[in-house]
């Protein structure tokens, strides 16, 4: 047996475990944004409310059974169940209850007038995503979401084939996105960082593959980022990249995918004219580097099951090779 | 629908227990398809909800309202008789009783259940 001394240390390491497993680039407890701060409040009251109630039975209990185990007045304890079954519940019920709806109104208003638009496409497994462009035309980009420190951002979102659900859970609620309808969430964030997006809700094999990298910085910075995104691919540099874009094209990658400024105009895929820049492949699942690139051209169907890509195993390595260090380039 | 001699139960319904909650379901049912209709035929995305909220609080006063005389029929039936005989009696009177009783108690919950539903429009004020 280990000592009191010891076994209380044991204790706070795992409370302090337990703590530190609240933060993260993904946690709700974590607020980083406003709707998601709300959230974090409403849950807290809930579960504290949860506890006092359970806290309150489980004395109850043991004073009926341990403490006072003698008949009653038949009176009064029909009073009583009346009182503590029916009365109380209620009572406190429409508190809690009360209080979530009030919550309700801030977390469903549209993001003000004039706030950054991101359209959001929910497909099997990945995001669409569509910015309004430095120049007023959409840029199309994937698989990540840059939003403005201490600005809404009014966020359009759909499916294009099951019911998907976009979610965030450091920065807001949840929300569907249903093929052939538009739904609008404003996000607030208040703490710059990158988080973690995912989809919250079933929609075939890769689901649990299905996530977002998201990043809040200041709008200048998003600016500047944005303004780099709606470029055009730089031309590869390195004569294994050049061979690599070559590759590309002749291997029919540009059926399915994008490369802005290259013939791939494919709209099948996520768009890569900057899949290099990243932060994450295969919908912010796995790693951005070359191995990660060879692998998933290779056998994509290991890395996520069902996945619409076919696999493109039959190319000589020195081809998938070249194909990844163009892919790496596209910063 | 309390009858007077509850020796005779070849009129006794149960259907009377389950119309209290019937009330709260069909008060959801309608309070649901009108916000809905509303917003997606007439007021739009961005409109107010301010009459499908009046519509809900009429719909709420008439299903509190049959609540209500159900609950009163439910407290006679439960009372037939003086009150005196133990409602969970295998005897007519014992389940005349016992009904009024499920009857009053199935009223409360109802009344409290519907009164929920109609808080949501309370706070929620627009379609979006
Ligand atoms: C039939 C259409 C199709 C073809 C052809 C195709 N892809 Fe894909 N590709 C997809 C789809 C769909 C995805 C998204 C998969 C997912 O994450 O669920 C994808 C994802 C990717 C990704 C990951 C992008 C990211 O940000 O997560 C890379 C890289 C990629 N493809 C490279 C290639 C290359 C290189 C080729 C040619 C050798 C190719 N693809 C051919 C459909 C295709
Ligand atoms: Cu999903």
């Amino acid at each position: 047996m280990c000592s009191p001394a010891a076994r209380s240390r044991t204790l706070l390491a795992a409370l302090a475990l337990g703590a530190a497993a609240c933060r993260g680039p993904q946690s709700a407890l974590d607020p980083a944004g406003r709707g998601a701060d709300r959230i974090a409040t409403l849950f807290t009251i809930m579960a504290v409310g949860a506890a006092v109630v359970w806290l309150a039975m489980v004395a109850l209990t043991v004073f009926a059974v341990r403490v006072h185990a003698a008949p009653r007045v038949e009176r009064r304890t029909a009073l009583f169940i009346l009182g503590g079954g029916a009365l109380v519940p209620t009572v406190v019920l429409t508190a809690l209850l009360v209080y979530g709806l009030a919550l309700l109104p801030e977390l469903v208003a549209p993001a003000p007038a004039g706030s950054l638009r991101v359209a959001v496409t929910g497909e099997q497994w990945w995001w669409r995503v569509r910015y309004p462009g430095p120049d007023g035309r959409t840029v199309e980009l994937a698989n990540e979401v840059h939003l403005p420190l201490g600005q809404a951002a009014d966020l359009r979102l759909d499916s294009a084939d099951v019911i998907h659900s976009f979610w965030i859970p450091s920065l807001g609620g949840k929300l569907d996105m249903f093929p052939g309808r538009t739904s609008r969430l404003a996000l607030w964030p208040t703490r710059a960082g990158r988080y973690r997006g995912v989809c919250a809700e079933y929609c075939g094999a890769s689901h649990a593959l299905m996530a977002f990298a998201v990043v809040v910085e200041p709008r200048a910075a998003l600016d500047r980022w944005l303004a780099h995104q709606s470029e055009p691919a730089r031309p590869p540099t390195t004569p294994l990249g050049a061979r690599g874009a070559a590759l590309f094209l002749a291997d029919g990658c540009g059926a399915c995918h994008a490369v802005r400024g290259t013939p791939a105009a494919g709209t099948l895929g996520p768009d890569l004219t900057h899949v290099g820049s990243r932060h994450g492949l295969g919908a912010a699942t796995l790693p951005n580097d070359a191995g990660t690139f060879a692998r998933w051209i290779t056998h994509p169907e290991s890395l996520k099951p069902g996945v619409h890509m076919p696999a493109f195993g039959m190319l000589p390595p020195a081809d998938v090779r070249a194909l990844a260090a163009y892919l790496e380039e596209l910063q | 629908m309390s009858p007077e001699a509850p020796d005779d139960e070849s009129n006794q319904s149960l259907w009377f227990v389950v119309a209290a909650p019937l009330c709260w379901a069909a008060h959801f049912l309608v309070s649901y398809a009108t916000v809905a209709v509303w917003c997606e035929r007439y007021a739009g995305r961005d409109g107010s909800l301010y009459q499908a909220r009046v519509a809900v609080a009429a719909y709420t006063a008439a299903a509190l309202g049959g609540i209500g005389l159900i609950a009163l029929a439910a407290w006679r039936r439960y009372q037939h008789g003086g009150g005196t005989e133990a409602f969970d009696a295998d005897t007519p009177l014992g389940r005349h009783r016992f009904i009024g009783s499920a009857t009053l108690l199935l009223s409360a919950l109802s009344a409290v259940a519907t009164a929920y539903s109609a808080l949501t429009v309370v706070f929620i004020r627009d379609c979006h």
